[in-house]
């Protein structure tokens, strides 16, 4: 990955990084339906994937990119709370059949349909539990323009390698808004590898390498495939509790929670002596971005952690919040998702929240919050 | 006895379940047109239609309740391959809660087969209602009898576009008919209407399969449509999105002193976004950096529209607008909707249109009549009214950028510089 010299700045949105990132790295098929505010990124998937359809309703667009996955496509799709809620049961269909593939989702003002035009941060603790037996599916969370590229391509690097459906988490803010961008800040992207199984023994679908099982496409003619969303062995084939098919459904957390290790993804800015840290993912980054500027600017020392990978949480994001004697997170909620998935009920005393619903919390709440 | 599709004779149904005819006819339907194994992919709803997948030497796929026909019409779509078949098994509990996505994959006439077990009920929960339960038809959430009648599938899958749907009687030797559906070319569905010894049977005995079908209304039949095999759409794409953003070269001096925030808000429909863009990108053409985001009702052509824009000399991090420290309103639309706003700047710069009412505020106002060059230009007289009256950029980094997005003639630029100069 190298970066390129010279300047080439466009006004550009966040949904056009994301789609053209998804794209180079392999995502070749968008499944749409419109919900605000999605719906740019719909627009780019529909001029940019190869393969392109609008489907009737959400339950059937994961259905149909969980059938284009089986065939080798990655397929992509973008949603809100709206949609991403009828989706549920499909999502833990893709998860349980390990099928790759990228949900964009694009938060906005709930409960159900909320504002469709107002921002927020009100689905993490959703995502944290949204696979039934509480198994971890990969969420990362874009923080600004740069990581709508990165973190676009990982998600689908992610998605093949791990064979697994992957939430790319961003909000309204984030992909309506334009803004100027040196496009010599994207790296290179290449397309992510599908290996496929390739020895001439049996296939058997859910015997897994490194906690992943080898992949090859249904309606070849070397093997038998088979797919199955119920409780199943490692031949695919349905089982009520026989220890090999609750083996594999263990299988299923320990491949999302051992193998995301190697897709840990966060920014951690940190000030020698510094003892506040400030915590934001997503939208409220900019505003912690903003702030830490600010505060340095007046040699106010503080640190700054941006998580990008949310889900399954990063140990090290515990360990740095109890380093430090106050520890500021700014979310765009008012029940501080990201604080509670850290400490659950008990969140201690030096960790405070700034909380907001719609409207975005500005650098100066940060800075206020820094000097109480 | 095991056959090149099956490999085994005995089916995990119980005894004298219509399900057992219809696996067993069908793939004897796929072998009679010479289909392989690893040609066929099998995809099963649930339902006791559902635990077929062990007994199959095809490739296999076991979804979700009501669900397999649009994950099978994913497969066809990632497929599209002539040679390929999919056939999905669903029962007549599954397509009712799957309707929609039956007849989608009839509508856009995807290469596959759809098998109805309807049994007139829902077996593997218990024996409900389904909703192509006929009226009077016994279940064990209608003990008097159905009081509604159910769906014609068939009837419904002409309408919505599918080659081919029959319905048959699950009773001899039904793979000549199953071969029907399986050879169409498009979507086909064939409704094999069966008993359900478990439920069904113990609930209605005496019944006939055949006289419960003629007494609803559902008789066997065909429903044809003659339709060309689907194709998928070739449309025109880019390889590339950012051709589409073209890029921006510094060609001019910007006097901006520090971040600003900018407020223009008017009328759905009076070329504010635009304006807001136009405005971007002439900053962006000084060296400045930008955000622009629109905010308008959900009707888009009616009401206010509005665009926040911040402009410094520095990386913007953060793009939300509290307070602006420039307004520019060109209707009353635009005022109603910044009014508040407007009201709570404590200095800054209020420019609008000369006939709205001024709100109290303590920002500078400046009036000027935008609309006399239109409703539709008043946005773009403001900006370069703006940039006039400010000098944080120049207008000929405007009229650049009009003219590098090919915008001149949609604006009467002779009319608006003459404005600008009186
Ligand atoms: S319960 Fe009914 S539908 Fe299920 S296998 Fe038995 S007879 Fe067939």
């Amino acid at each position: 990955m190298h970066k390129k010299n010279k300047d080439s700045i466009v006004l550009t949105d966040g949904s056009c990084l994301i789609i053209e990132a998804l794209a180079r790295a392999g995502a070749d098929a968008f499944i749409g339906y419109p919900i605000t505010p999605a719906n740019l990124l719909y627009q780019y998937g529909s001029q940019r994937m190869e393969l392109m359809l609008s489907a009737p309703d959400e339950i059937t667009t994961l259905q149909w990119m969980s059938g284009l996955s089986m065939t080798g496509k990655l397929p992509v799709t973008a949603t809100s709370f709206p949609g991403f809620a009828l989706m549920t049961e499909s999502v833990n269909m893709a998860y349980m059949m390990e099928l790759p593939m990228v949900i964009i989702l694009v938060q906005r003002l709930g409960p159900a349909t909320g504002t469709a035009t107002c921002g927020a941060q009100g689905d993490l603790l959703l995502l944290n539990g949204i696979i039934s037996g509480g198994h971890p599916i990969p969420v990362l969370a874009t923080s600004d323009f740069e990581d709508c590229w990165v973190l676009a391509a990982k998600s689908a690097e992610i998605a093949i390698t791990l064979r697994t459906p992957v939430i790319l988490l961003t909000s309204k803010e984030e992909v309506m808004t334009h803004r100027s961008f040196n496009m010599k800040n994207l790296s290179d992207i290449s397309p992510v590898v599908r290996k496929e199984y390739q020895s001439a023994q049996k296939y058997k679908p859910y015997a897994a390498t490194n906690l992943v099982p080898d992949f090859i496409p249904v309606g070849q003619n070397k093997h038998q495939v088979r797919f199955n969303a119920s409780t199943h062995d490692q031949a695919g084939i349905l089982q009520h509790s026989t220890k090999e098919a609750i083996d594999n459904t263990i299988r299923l957390e320990e491949k999302i929670t051992k193998r995301m290790q190697e897709f840990q993804y966060y920014i951690l800015d940190e000030q020698e002596d510094a003892n506040t840290l400030l915590v934001a993912y997503g939208i409220s980054a900019s505003a912690a971005r903003s702030a830490t500027s600010q505060l340095r600017e007046k040699k106010k020392k503080v640190s700054l952690l941006i998580p990008q990978t949310m889900l399954p949480v990063q140990d090290i994001y515990l360990t740095k919040c109890l380093e430090y004697q106050k520890v500021i997170i700014a979310e765009e909620s008012i029940n501080n998702q990201f604080g509670r998935i850290l400490f659950g009920q008990s969140i201690p005393d030096h960790v405070t929240c700034i909380g907001s619903i719609a409207k975005m919390i500005t650098p100066e709440q940060i800075v206020e919050e820094v000097y109480l | 006895m095991s056959t090149n599709l099956l490999n085994t004779d005995s089916l995990p149904y119980c005894k004298g379940c219509g399900h057992d005819l219809i696996a067993k006819h069908t793939t004897k339907a796929l072998e009679k047109l010479n289909y392989k194994a690893l040609d066929v992919i099998i995809v099963t709803d649930i339902g006791c239609h559902g635990i077929i997948d062990k007994c199959l030497n095809t490739h296999t796929v076991h979804g979700l309740h009501g669900r397999s026909v649009a994950l099978g019409a994913g497969i066809a779509l990632g497929l599209n391959h002539p040679d390929k078949k999919i056939i999905v098994f669903i029962g007549d509990g599954g397509a009712t809660i799957g309707l929609q996505h039956i007849l989608e994959a009839a509508r856009l006439n995807l290469n596959m087969t759809v098998m109805v077990h309807n049994n007139m009920l829902y077996g593997m929960t218990g024996g409900q209602t389904s909703g192509l339960t006929p009226y009077g038809f016994r279940t064990t959430t209608s003990y008097d009898g159905n009081p509604f009648g159910g769906y014609d599938l068939c009837g419904l899958l002409q309408s919505a576009g599918s080659s081919y749907a029959c319905r048959i009687l699950g009773i001899g030797d039904i793979s000549d008919k199953l071969a029907v559906a399986i050879g169409t070319k498009g979507f086909s569905l064939a409704e094999v209407i069966e008993i359900c010894p478990g439920f069904g049977m113990k609930l209605n005995p005496k019944r006939k399969l055949g006289e419960i079908a003629e007494s609803s209304g559902r008789k066997p039949g065909e429903w044809i449509n003659r339709r060309d095999k689907f194709e998928m759409p070739v449309t025109k794409k880019t390889n590339n999105l950012f051709e589409r953003a073209p890029l921006i070269k510094k060609e001019f001096t910007h006097y901006l002193k520090q971040k600003t925030t900018i407020l223009i808000s008017g009328s759905a429909g009076e070329g504010i976004q635009l304006a807001a863009t136009i405005l971007s990108k002439a900053s962006m053409r000084s060296g400045l950096s930008v955000t622009q985001k629109g905010s308008y009702p959900v009707t888009v052509g009616v009401g206010f529209s509005a665009a926040e824009v911040n402009l410094s000399d520095k990386h913007i991090f953060f793009h939300g607008i509290t307070q602006p420290d420039i307004a520019i309103i060109t209707s009353e639309d635009g005022l109603a909707y910044a009014k508040q706003r407007i009201k709570q700047m404590q200095n800054g710069m209020l420019i609008i249109d000369t006939s709205l009412e001024k709100p109290i505020t303590k920002a500078e106002i400046v009036e000027r009549d935008f609309r006399m060059v239109g409703a539709k230009y008043a946005a773009l007289y403001a900006i370069l009214y703006y940039a006039l009256k400010t000098g944080v950029i120049s207008t000929e980094a405007v009229f650049k950028t009009l003219d590098q997005e090919g915008l001149q003639d949609k604006f009467p630029l002779a009319l608006i510089k003459d404005a600008l100069v009186k």
